[in-house]
C-alpha cells in the first residue's frame, strides 16, 4: 500500500485545547498547518474538564491580580514550578479567556454582566470562569468553531475550506521524522482505514494530553497513551518531573466499571464533606504543618467559612489535591473505608436538592445513571483516581520549544509550568496560553529557516515497518499486558511510594518490554483496536519507566510524589529538576539531575520571607534578602 | 450479580455485514459499552466501536440498541433483563465503516456550512457584557455533546439520502438558532435558515429531542422559535424592518 503524503508549515499533533489554540496561532500567522488527532474533531479529553478555566480577571473580587494568581500557582506547585512559565500564565490568561468570549463562548455571568468566576482549591479569589461544570465543552467547542470561521475565510478567498488549515480527525501519529537534528515530518496511520501516511514539516507541535491509561484506576480515557510524551523521548527531546502525577482525591469507586470516573472538586467547593466509616470528619486529622494556619481546625468553624469566609477558616475538604487524596488513601488502608472501598462524601446535608441539582446538574446525573446513587438525598463514595501528570516535555517557556529544533509542546504534554501539584482549573488556561505561544513559536521557527528539512526514505520505511508489525505477528493478546502494566503501576508506583516497591515496577515492565515485543493484533487494517493498542503499548511502557525511574530518585516527597520512606520535603531536592531521556529505539531511558534556575528578584519578593523559608536553602534565601533589598 | 447476557452485534466493513451472537458475561452496574469492550479484550479484539470518555460527555459513543439511538456509556444493562437478547447496531442514517463505527462527515460538512458567529465589528475582547438570563437560551443548545443522534433519527435524513445536500439536521440547525438568539450576533440568519439550511424540512415531529441524551428542547426551543421568527419577517414588513434595525435587542425579546 502507498504511504498517503503531505506537505505543511506546521503539524499540530492534538485536538485539544492545546493544539487547537495552537493551530488557531499558526493559520492566523499564515502558516499552512494540519491538526491530527486520534479522536472525531471536538472529542479530545478537554471536552471532559468541568470546573473551569483559571484567570485572574477580577470579576468578582477585584482584589484579584496575575501576581496573586502567580502566587497561587507557585504554592500550589510546592515552589518546584517553571516561575516563568508562571508568570506568563498568570499574565496572559485573561486575555485569552476573553479572547474565546469574541469567538462565541458564552460563559456563566456576574449581575454586572461579566464572565463570572468561582472558588476553587488553592485559589485564593474566585478564579475559574466556567459553564456549570461543562467548561471544557465549551471551551472545545468554541476552538472547533474558531477552526471553522477561519476555513470559512479561507473558502471565501480561495474557494477550498481546507487550503489553510486541515483537520486529519481519527489518525494517530506513531513517530516524528528527522533530518539530522531538525524536524523534518511525522508518520501515522488512519484509524478507520488503516491507511498510512507521512507528513512532511518543518515544524510539529505536540498537544497529545496525558498518560492516564497505565494506571487502572484513572479519570483518564483510551486517549491518554501517552504518545506525546514518548515521541518526543524517541525524538530526542527531554522530558522533566515525570515523576509527579496528580492522583485526584474524588473519583467514583462503584460500580466497578466506573471506578475512576471524576468526581469534580466542585462537590466540596460547594460544601460537600468527607467522612469515614465511623462517620468522622478525618480531613480535620491529616492538616499538614505548612497549612495549619490557613485552615480551620474544628467543624464548628469550618461550616461557619461557607457562609463568611472574612472572619473563619476554609475547612480542610479544601485542602490541595495532594493532601485530601492521600488522607482518603490512609483511612481507607486503615480500615476505615466504606463499603465498596472509598470514603463517604456528601453534599446531601449541606444544600437543598434543588440547589444541589441547579449547581452541580451533571454530577447529579452521572451518579443517578451510573450508580443509582441519589446525591441529593444520600453520599458518595469516593476515593483517588490518577487524574493528570505534571511531568513532560522540556519547553522554552516563551515560545514552547523543545530541544530538538522544530518540535514544540504545549498543554498537559509538556512539564514544568506546574511543578510538582497542579491547581485546578490552572491546566484549562494553560492550554490556551502556551497553545497560542507554542503556535507562535512554530511559525516563529519557519520564517528563520533558509531550507526545509526533509525525511531521509529510509526513515519513513523503518517508520513504516514498526507500525505494520504486529499485524504480521501471531502472538499474545495486546489487552493481556496492557491489564499487566496498569495493575503494576497502580500498586507499585501509585500515591504513596516505596524504593523496593518502584523497583519491582521496574523489573515488571521491563518483563512487559519483552512481551509487548511480541503481541500481535488479528484482523484487517481497518479500524481495528487490537491493532491500535499493541502500538501504543510502546508509548505507555516507555513513560511509565520514566515515570518509575524518577520517582525512585528523588528522596523526598512533594506535590504528586509521596515517597513512605522519605516523608519530608527537602529545600536540598527543590533546587533539582529530573530530566528523562532515551536512545532512538526506547531501549535505554536516562535519568538526570538538573538545576532549578533561581527565581528573577522581582518575582520572588512576591512572597514573604516566612513562607518561603518552609521551602528553599539557606543560600537562596539569603539570594532572596538581596533580591528585596534591591526592589526597594 | 454477574451472569451471561446475550449479545446480537452487527459486524462488518465495506457496505457488507452481519449481526453476530456473543454470549458474554456482565457484572453488576454495568453498561452496554462495558459488554462491546469485554468483547473485545477477550472474543473479538477487532471489534471497532467508538468511545472516550464514558460518562456521556463527549458523544462518541452513538449506537443504537434494540433499534433506539442510545449513548453505549450511559445504558445499564441493569435495564435489561438477564434473558433479553440485546442487539446492538451502528446509526442507520450515516455510513458504515465498521462494525459499530460509522463514517459522521455528513455532519462535520454541515457544521462548516453554517456561518460563524458574527459579532459587531467594534466590541473588543474584555468588553462583552451580557445578562445571565440573555444567554441562557443559547446556553441550552451549547450543552450539546454532538453525537449526532438527533441527526441519526429525524426523518428527512434517516431514510432519505436524496434530502441530506439540503438539510443541516436538527444539530445544526439548532447551531443556527443558537447564534441569532446570541446577543451579540448580527448576522442574517433567517432567511438562510430556510432558504440555505433546509428549515422548511422539518416537521416539528419531535423525534430529535426524545433522543438527545443532554435534554435539550431541540425542537420546542430552538427549531420552533426559529420557523416563528422566518415565518413574522417573511409576512409581517413591520417586523422585518424592526429586526434589520433592532438585531439585538430584538433577540432578546423574542
Ligand atoms: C474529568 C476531567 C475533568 C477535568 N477538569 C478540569 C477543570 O475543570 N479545569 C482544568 O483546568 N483542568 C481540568 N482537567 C484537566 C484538563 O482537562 C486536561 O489537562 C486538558 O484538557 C488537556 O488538554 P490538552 O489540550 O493538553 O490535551 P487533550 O485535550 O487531551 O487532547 C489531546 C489530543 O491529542 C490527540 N493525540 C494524542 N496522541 C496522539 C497521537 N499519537 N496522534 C495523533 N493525535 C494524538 C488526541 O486525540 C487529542 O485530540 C480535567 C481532566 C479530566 C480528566
Ligand atoms: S422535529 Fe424536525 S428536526 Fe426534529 S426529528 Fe422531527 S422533523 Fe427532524
Ligand atoms: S442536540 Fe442532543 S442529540 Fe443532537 S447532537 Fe447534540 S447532544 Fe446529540
Ligand atoms: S464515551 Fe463519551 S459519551 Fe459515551
Amino acid at each position: 500500500m502507498e504511504i498517503e503524503r503531505h506537505q505543511y508549515d506546521v503539524v499540530v499533533i492534538g485536538a485539544g485545547g492545546a493544539g487547537l489554540r495552537a493551530a488557531i496561532e499558526a493559520r492566523q500567522q499564515g502558516k499552512k498547518t494540519a491538526i491530527v488527532c486520534k479522536s472525531l474533531f471536538g472529542k479530545a479529553h478537554t471536552v471532559m474538564a468541568e470546573g473551569g478555566a483559571a484567570a485572574a480577571m477580577g470579576n468578582v473580587n477585584p482584589g484579584d491580580s496575575w501576581k496573586v494568581h502567580f502566587r497561587d500557582t507557585m504554592r500550589g506547585g510546592k515552589f518546584l514550578n517553571n516561575w516563568r512559565m508562571a508568570e506568563l500564565h498568570a499574565q496572559e490568561a485573561p486575555d485569552r479567556v476573553w479572547e474565546l468570549e469574541a469567538w462565541g463562548a458564552l460563559f456563566d455571568r456576574t449581575k454586572d454582566g461579566k464572565i463570572s468566576q468561582r472558588n476553587f482549591g488553592g485559589h485564593e479569589y474566585p478564579r475559574l470562569a466556567h459553564v456549570g461544570d461543562r467548561t471544557g465543552l465549551e471551551m472545545i467547542r468554541t476552538l472547533q468553531q474558531r477552526v471553522v470561521a477561519l476555513q470559512q475565510e479561507d473558502f471565501a478567498v480561495h474557494g477550498d475550506y481546507e487550503a489553510y488549515i486541515k483537520v486529519f480527525a481519527e489518525c494517530t501519529i506513531t513517530r516524528l521524522l528527522k533530518d539530522g537534528d531538525a524536524i523534518a515530518g511525522a508518520f501515522g496511520y488512519r484509524r478507520e482505514t488503516g491507511q498510512l501516511l507521512a507528513f512532511d514539516t518543518p515544524a510539529v507541535v505536540l498537544a497529545t494530553g496525558g498518560i492516564g491509561k497505565s494506571y487502572v484506576v484513572t479519570s483518564n480515557s483510551w486517549e491518554y497513551t501517552g504518545d506525546g510524551h514518548a515521541l518526543a523521548l524517541l525524538a530526542g527531546a527531554k522530558l522533566i518531573n515525570m515523576e509527579f502525577i496528580q492522583f485526584h482525591p474524588t473519583g467514583m469507586v462503584w460500580p466497578p466499571s466506573v471506578r475512576g470516573i471524576l468526581v469534580t472538586e466542585s462537590v466540596r467547593g460547594d460544601g460537600g464533606v468527607l467522612r469515614n466509616a465511623e462517620g468522622k470528619r478525618f480531613m480535620f486529622d491529616y492538616i499538614p504543618e505548612v497549612f495549619k494556619h490557613q485552615y480551620a481546625t474544628t467543624e464548628e468553624e469550618g461550616d461557619r467559612w461557607y457562609t463568611d469566609q472574612a472572619n473563619n477558616r476554609r475547612p480542610p475538604e479544601l485542602l490541595p489535591r495532594d493532601e485530601v487524596a492521600r488522607a482518603i488513601n490512609s483511612e481507607v488502608k486503615a480500615g476505615r473505608g466504606s463499603p465498596q472501598g472509598g470514603v463517604f462524601l456528601d453534599v446531601s446535608t449541606r444544600l437543598p436538592a434543588e440547589e444541589i441539582r441547579r449547581r452541580l446538574p451533571s454530577m447529579h446525573h452521572q451518579f443517578k445513571e451510573l450508580a443509582d446513587v441519589d446525591i441529593t438525598a444520600e453520599p458518595m463514595q469516593v476515593g483517588p483516581t490518577c487524574h493528570y501528570i505534571m511531568g513532560g516535555v522540556e519547553v522554552e517557556a516563551d515560545t514552547g520549544a523543545a530541544s530538538v529544533p522544530g518540535l514544540f509542546a504545549a498543554g498537559e504534554v509538556s512539564g514544568g509550568m506546574h511543578g510538582s501539584n497542579r491547581l485546578g482549573g490552572n491546566s484549562l488556561s494553560d492550554l490556551l496560553v502556551f497553545g497560542r505561544r507554542a503556535g507562535a513559536g512554530a511559525a516563529g521557527y519557519i520564517d528563520s529557516l533558509d531550507r526545509r528539512p526533509t525525511a531521509s526514505a529510509e526513515s519513513v520505511a523503518e517508520a513504516k515497518a514498526e507500525a505494520l508489525a504486529p499485524l504480521q505477528r501471531a502472538g499474545e493478546n495486546p489487552y493481556e499486558v496492557h491489564h499487566e502494566l496498569q495493575r503494576t503501576m497502580n500498586e507499585l508506583v501509585g500515591i504513596i511510594r516505596k524504593a523496593d516497591e518502584i523497583t519491582e515496577a521496574l523489573e515488571a515492565v521491563q518483563k512487559l518490554k519483552e512481551r509487548a515485543a511480541g503481541v500481535g493484533a488479528a484482523g484487517s487494517r481497518i479500524y481495528n483496536p487490537g491493532w491500535h493498542l499493541s502500538l501504543d503499548l510502546r508509548n505507555m511502557l516507555l513513560v511509565s519507566e520514566c515515570v518509575a525511574r524518577a520517582a525512585l530518585t528523588r528522596q523526598e516527597s512533594r506535590g504528586g510524589h509521596t515517597r513512605d520512606d522519605y516523608p519530608a520535603m527537602s529545600p536540598a531536592w527543590r533546587r533539582k529538576l529530573l530530566v528523562c531521556g532515551a536512545s532512538p529505539d526506547g531501549s535505554a531511558v536516562t535519568v538526570e539531575e538538573k538545576a532549578q534556575p533561581s527565581m528573577r528578584g522581582d518575582l520572588i519578593s512576591l512572597f514573604e520571607r516566612t513562607e518561603l523559608s518552609k521551602y528553599l536553602t539557606e543560600e537562596e534565601l539569603t539570594e532572596y534578602d538581596k533580591a528585596v533589598e534591591e526592589s526597594r | 450479580m454477574t451472569y451471561k447476557a446475550k449479545f446480537r452485534v452487527w459486524r462488518g466493513e465495506g457496505g457488507e455485514g452481519k449481526l453476530e451472537d456473543f454470549t458474554v458475561e456482565v457484572n453488576e452496574g454495568e453498561v452496554v459499552l462495558d459488554i462491546i469492550h469485554r468483547l473485545q479484550a477477550t472474543q473479538a479484539p477487532d471489534l471497532a466501536v467508538r468511545w472516550n470518555c464514558k460518562a456521556g460527555k463527549c458523544g462518541s459513543c452513538s449506537v443504537e440498541i434494540n433499534g433506539r439511538p442510545r449513548l453505549g456509556c450511559m445504558t445499564r444493562m441493569s435495564t435489561f433483563t438477564e434473558d433479553e437478547v440485546i442487539t446492538v447496531t451502528p446509526m442507520r442514517t450515516f455510513p458504515v465503516i465498521k462494525d459499530l463505527v460509522c463514517d459522521v462527515s455528513y455532519n462535520y460538512e454541515k457544521a462548516r456550512e453554517i456561518p460563524s458567529f458574527t459579532p459587531p465589528a467594534d466590541v473588543k475582547p474584555g468588553e462583552y457584557r451580557m445578562k445571565q438570563i440573555d444567554v441562557e437560551r443559547s446556553q441550552e443548545f451549547r450543552k450539546c455533546i454532538e453525537c449526532f443522534m438527533c441527526n441519526n433519527v429525524c426523518h428527512v435524513i434517516r431514510d432519505h439520502e436524496e434530502n441530506k445536500p439540503a438539510f443541516a439536521g436538527p444539530r445544526f440547525l439548532m447551531r443556527i438558532a443558537e447564534l441569532d438568539m446570541h446577543p451579540y450576533d448580527v448576522a442574517d440568519r433567517q432567511d438562510s435558515a430556510q432558504d440555505d439550511h433546509g428549515l422548511g424540512y422539518c416537521n416539528i415531529t419531535k423525534c430529535c429531542t426524545e433522543v438527545c441524551p443532554e435534554h435539550i428542547k431541540i425542537t420546542d426551543n430552538a427549531l420552533i422559535p426559529m420557523k416563528e421568527r422566518v415565518v413574522d419577517r417573511r409576512y409581517d414588513p413591520l417586523v422585518w424592518l424592526g429586526n434589520k434595525i433592532f438585531k439585538r435587542s430584538d433577540s432578546k425579546t423574542t
